[in-house]
């Protein structure tokens, strides 16, 4: 039995957040949707596009799943202040993603903006989950201004390269007091139980799955990782040994001398 | 008078508001998932119609799309 997930005081019966970016449909989307069994989605805002056809929101309702807006794309802390305000207006949630990003190569989170950012969104009654890098204290600096949970990058967005420094996120999960929720860099299944091996309390996920080669069967193997990372952390991992220890009993072991 | 919409120009009546540029760009929208901005600051739905616009307004529409 998995225990819930609570988030603001919201409880979640699934631990893995399903990121919409870089499916190429929305019928995909739909299924993979299904298949991850995600309660929470992100979305984002944007100048409409002539050439797009039917609303994300049409297909996230038919779902039953709340959305999660996200500031993606923002540079600094005014913009994503005002694109929150925006997602707050456009979907009347006070939850928002909190993503304020320093260049467009690494799409890295800029610390200094985006605390800046927080602090005037929780002080604006937001429910701000931000986006950030695998720093501890920075963690710290979110979760003091009053963030209601903590999303570390494992490595940059869509660069798949999983968990680049699993000692920092363990640092982080041993001294937050809000949730950690891994953000970014998963690659494929194995990335998401490593992370809640390491005690983060959920994973949050886009392009793993939306750009997977088979997305809905990315999508249910990731949900069955984030399952079986949770479960092998609570079950209690050997320690790690340099020398084998042998797991079939020394004694009586016959012996095969031959007769002299 | 001359306004900026999504960061295109475009002339309206002087009579045009949030609500009447918001219908000229998405048609009979049910508001759903909609938000603007005008010159940097939101106008929550329920002032759309009684926010006028002025000579070099600058209004940004944004919708829910795929993302994150």
């Amino acid at each position: 039995m998995i225990e819930p997930l609570v988030i603001a005081g919201r409880h979640l019966r699934s631990r893995l957040i399903l990121g919409t970016g870089g499916f190429v449909n929305h019928e995909v989307l739909a299924e993979a949707l299904t298949a991850s069994r995600a309660e929470i989605c992100t979305v984002a805002l944007r100048r409409l596009d002539p050439s797009s056809r039917g609303s994300i929101l049409d297909v996230l309702e038919a779902a039953g799943v709340e959305v999660l807006p996200n500031t993606a794309g923002c540079f600094t802390a005014r913009d994503a202040i005002i694109t929150a305000q925006l997602a707050r207006e456009a979907f009347e949630t006070d939850w928002i993603k909190l993503e304020v990003i320093g260049d467009d190569k690494t799409l890295l989170p800029d610390a200094v903006e985006l605390v800046a950012a927080a602090e005037a969104l929780v002080d604006d009654r937001f429910v701000v989950l931000p986006y950030t890098t695998d720093d501890p204290i920075l963690a710290r600096r979110l979760e003091d201004v009053g963030c209601a949970a903590v999303m570390p990058l494992g490595s940059p967005i869509g660069s798949g390269m999983g968990i680049r420094n699993p000692y920092n996120i363990s640092i982080m999960v041993e001294q937050a007091g809000v949730p950690v929720v891994l953000d970014a860099g998963v690659g494929t299944a194995s990335d998401a139980a490593f992370a809640m091996e390491l005690g983060c309390d959920a994973v949050l996920c886009a392009s793993a799955i939306s750009r997977a080669h088979d997305p809905v069967a990315m999508a249910r193997s990731i949900r069955l990782a984030v399952e079986a990372g949770l479960l092998a952390r609570s079950a209690g991992r050997i320690p790690r040994r340099r020398y084998a220890e042998a797991s079939t009993p020394e004694e009586g072991l016959p012996v095969f001398d031959a007769p002299s | 008078m001359r306004v900026v919409v999504n960061g295109q120009a475009r002339e309206l009546g002087n009579d045009a508001t949030v609500a009447s540029v918001v219908e000229s760009v998405y048609g009979d929208h049910d508001g759903r998932g909609v938000a603007a901005a005008l010159d940097g600051e939101v106008v929550p739905r329920g002032l759309w119609e009684w926010t006028g616009l002025s000579e070099g307004a600058r209004v940004e529409i944004v919708v829910a799309v795929q993302g994150g």
